[in-house]
C-alpha cells in the first residue's frame, strides 16, 4: 500500500511493464528448464538435456538460446512476406496480454480490471490469429494443415475453458481476479473457515475441466494433433528459424506460465496463504503464487509427458461430447446449490 | 482521463511493450546472425522432396466445428454476466438460466444427432 502511493501511476505503469516483459521470457526458460528438459529427461529416461556442461545438463538451455541467436533468417519464396512476419508478433502479444491481470499480491497487479478473468481468456485466444496466420502465410502443406487442426482444437477447448471458469464466477460473484482471490481467502466450506475455501475443493470439477482445456489450449501432447512432429514436422512453426521460432517457444511456454497463473487464482487461492495480510501479503505473494502455479505446471506436464496423442476426431469428440455437457451440468449444480444455500 | 480509460491504458502500454520487445529482439538477432543467400534455402519444405503444386488443401470439416463454436461461444458469453448476479437475481434468475442452458443443450443434441460431431 504504502509503496504504491509514493509515485505516480505513470511510472507505476513503466515499472509494471518492465517487470512483465522480465516474467514472460523468465517463466519460459523455468517451465522449459525445469519441466521440458530435466522432467523430462527423467521421466522418459532421455540422455541428451542431461549431459552439457556436466552437472544435470545445465548448460543445455544456455546452447539452445546461442543457437537461435546464429541461425539465418529464411522466409520463402512463396511465402505471403508481411503476414508471415507479423504471425509471431501476434502470439507473443497474445501472451503477454494475460499478465496484465494476473495478481501476484493485494497490490501487485499491473491492471486490476473489473473483467479480469474475461479479460484473460479473451487476450488468451488471440494467438489462434496468429496460428493461422502463420500457417497460412507458410504456403506450406504441413503448416496449412496443422494450422487449421489447431484452430478448430483451439475453438473446441475454448468452450470448456470458459464453462470451467463459470463455475468459480458463480461462487465468487465477481470476474475480478484479485476479488477472486479475496473471496477464497476469506470464504467459508459449510461454516469453516480455517483455510479460507480454495475453489479446488468445491469447484473440482471446474478444475480438472480447466486443466483438460487448457491442456489442449497449449497443444500440449494428449492434444498435440496440430504439431505432431512424427507426421507434421512441428505444424505451422516448420518454416519459422532462428528468433522467429523462438517467439513461438516464447508464446507456447509463457502461456503455459500463464494458464497455469490463472488456474493457481481461480482454485487454488493465488497470493494468499492462510494468516497472511497486509504488506506481508505484497510481499510473500509473487513466492506463495509462484509455488501454486509450479505445483499446477508440474501437473499438465506430468499429463504431457506421459499419454499418447489422440486422434483428431477423438480429439472433438471428448470437446464437444464429453467436456462441454460437464461443464454445463457443473454449472447447473453450482448454480442450485448457489441458491438453495 | 477517467479511472475506467486509465485502466485500458496499460493494456495499450503493454501491447507497445510487447511489439518493442519483438522489434529489439528481431534487431539484434539481425546484428548477428549470418547472410548467406542460396535459392534452395527459399524452397517450401516438403521433406525433402520438391514441392508440388502450390497452396494446400483442407477438410471441410473444420468449417463446420467453427459455424458450431461460433454459436456456442455467443451463448457462452451470455453466462458471464447471469454468473457474476446470480446472488441478487436468486431463484428467478436460476429458473431464466437453467431454461437458457435446456436451450442450448438441445443445440448441441440436435447437432450431434445430425452427425455434425462425426468426423469421418
Amino acid at each position: 500500500m504504502m509503496l504504491a502511493l509514493e509515485i505516480g501511476w505513470g511510472t507505476t505503469l513503466a515499472i509494471k511493464t518492465l517487470v512483465v516483459l522480465t516474467i514472460i521470457p523468465l517463466g519460459a526458460l523455468i517451465l522449459g528448464y525445469t519441466f521440458l528438459l530435466k522432467m523430462m529427461s527423467h521421466m522418459q529416461s532421455r540422455l541428451g538435456p542431461m549431459d552439457p556442461g556436466g552437472f544435470h545438463g545445465w548448460f543445455q538451455l544456455v546452447g539452445d538460446g546461442l543457437k537461435f541467436l546464429q541461425k539465418e533468417d529464411i522466409m520463402p519464396a512463396q511465402a505471403d512476406r508481411k503476414v508471415f512476419a507479423m504471425a509471431p508478433a501476434v502470439v507473443v502479444l497474445s501472451t503477454f496480454l494475460i499478465f496484465a491481470v494476473i495478481p501476484m499480491g493485494p497490490d501487485l497487479v499491473v491492471e486490476n480490471l473489473d473483467v479480469g478473468i474475461f479479460y484473460a481468456l479473451a487476450v488468451s485466444s488471440l494467438s489462434v490469429v496468429g496460428v493461422l496466420m502463420a500457417g497460412w502465410s507458410s504456403a506450406n502443406k504441413f503448416a496449412l494443415l496443422s494450422a487449421l487442426r489447431s484452430a478448430a482444437q483451439l475453438i473446441a477447448y475454448e468452450l470448456p475453458l470458459l464453462l470451467a471458469t463459470v463455475g468459480v464466477i458463480i461462487q465468487a460473484g465477481t470476474l475480478n481476479l484479485q476479488e477472486i482471490v479475496l473471496a477464497q481467502q476469506n470464504g467459508a466450506i459449510f461454516g469453516w473457515s480455517g483455510i479460507g475455501d480454495p475453489f479446488i475443493l468445491t469447484q473440482f470439477v471446474g478444475f480438472t475441466l480447466f486443466l483438460v482445456a487448457a491442456q489442449a489450449e497449449l497443444s500440449q501432447t494428449p492434444f498435440d494433433m496440430p504439431v505432431a512432429e512424427s507426421e507434421l514436422v512441428s505444424g505451422y512453426m516448420v518454416e519459422y528459424t532462428g528468433f522467429r521460432f523462438l517467439f513461438f517457444f516464447i508464446g507456447e511456454f509463457g502461456t503455459a506460465f500463464a494458464f497455469a497463473a490463472i488456474a493457481a487464482t481461480l482454485f487454488l487461492g493465488g497470493w494468499s496463504i492462510p494468516g497472511v495480510t497486509g504488506d506481508m501479503a505484497n510481499i510473500l505473494g509473487p513466492f506463495v503464487l509462484f509455488a501454486k502455479l509450479m505445483a499446477v505446471a508440474f501437473l499438465m506436464f506430468w499429463v504431457r509427458f506421459t499419454y499418447p496423442r489422440l486422434r483428431e476426431d477423438q480429439l472433438q469428440s471428448l470437446a464437444w461430447k464429453v467436456l462441454i455437457p460437464i461443464g454445463l451440468i457443473n454449472i447447473l449444480i453450482t448454480g442450485i446449490l448457489k441458491v438453495a444455500i | 482521463m477517467t479511472e475506467f480509460y486509465r485502466e485500458y491504458l496499460a493494456v495499450a502500454v503493454l501491447i507497445g511493450a510487447a511489439l518493442a520487445l519483438v522489434g529489439l529482439m528481431l534487431g539484434v538477432g539481425k546484428l548477428i546472425r549470418p547472410v548467406r543467400p542460396q535459392a534452395d534455402k527459399y524452397i517450401t519444405y516438403e521433406a525433402g522432396s520438391d514441392p508440388v503444386g502450390g497452396w494446400g488443401q483442407s477438410n471441410v470439416r473444420y468449417y463446420v466445428y467453427a459455424l458450431l463454436f461460433v454459436i456456442f461461444d455467443v451463448e457462452a458469453v451470455f453466462i458471464f454476466p447471469w454468473a457474476v448476479g446470480l446472488e441478487p437475481l436468486g431463484i428467478f434468475g436460476l429458473v431464466e438460466m437453467v431454461v437458457f442452458i435446456l436451450i442450448l443443450v438441445l443445440g448441441l443434441v440436435y447437432a450431434w444427432r445430425k452427425g455434425v460431431l462425426r468426423w469421418a
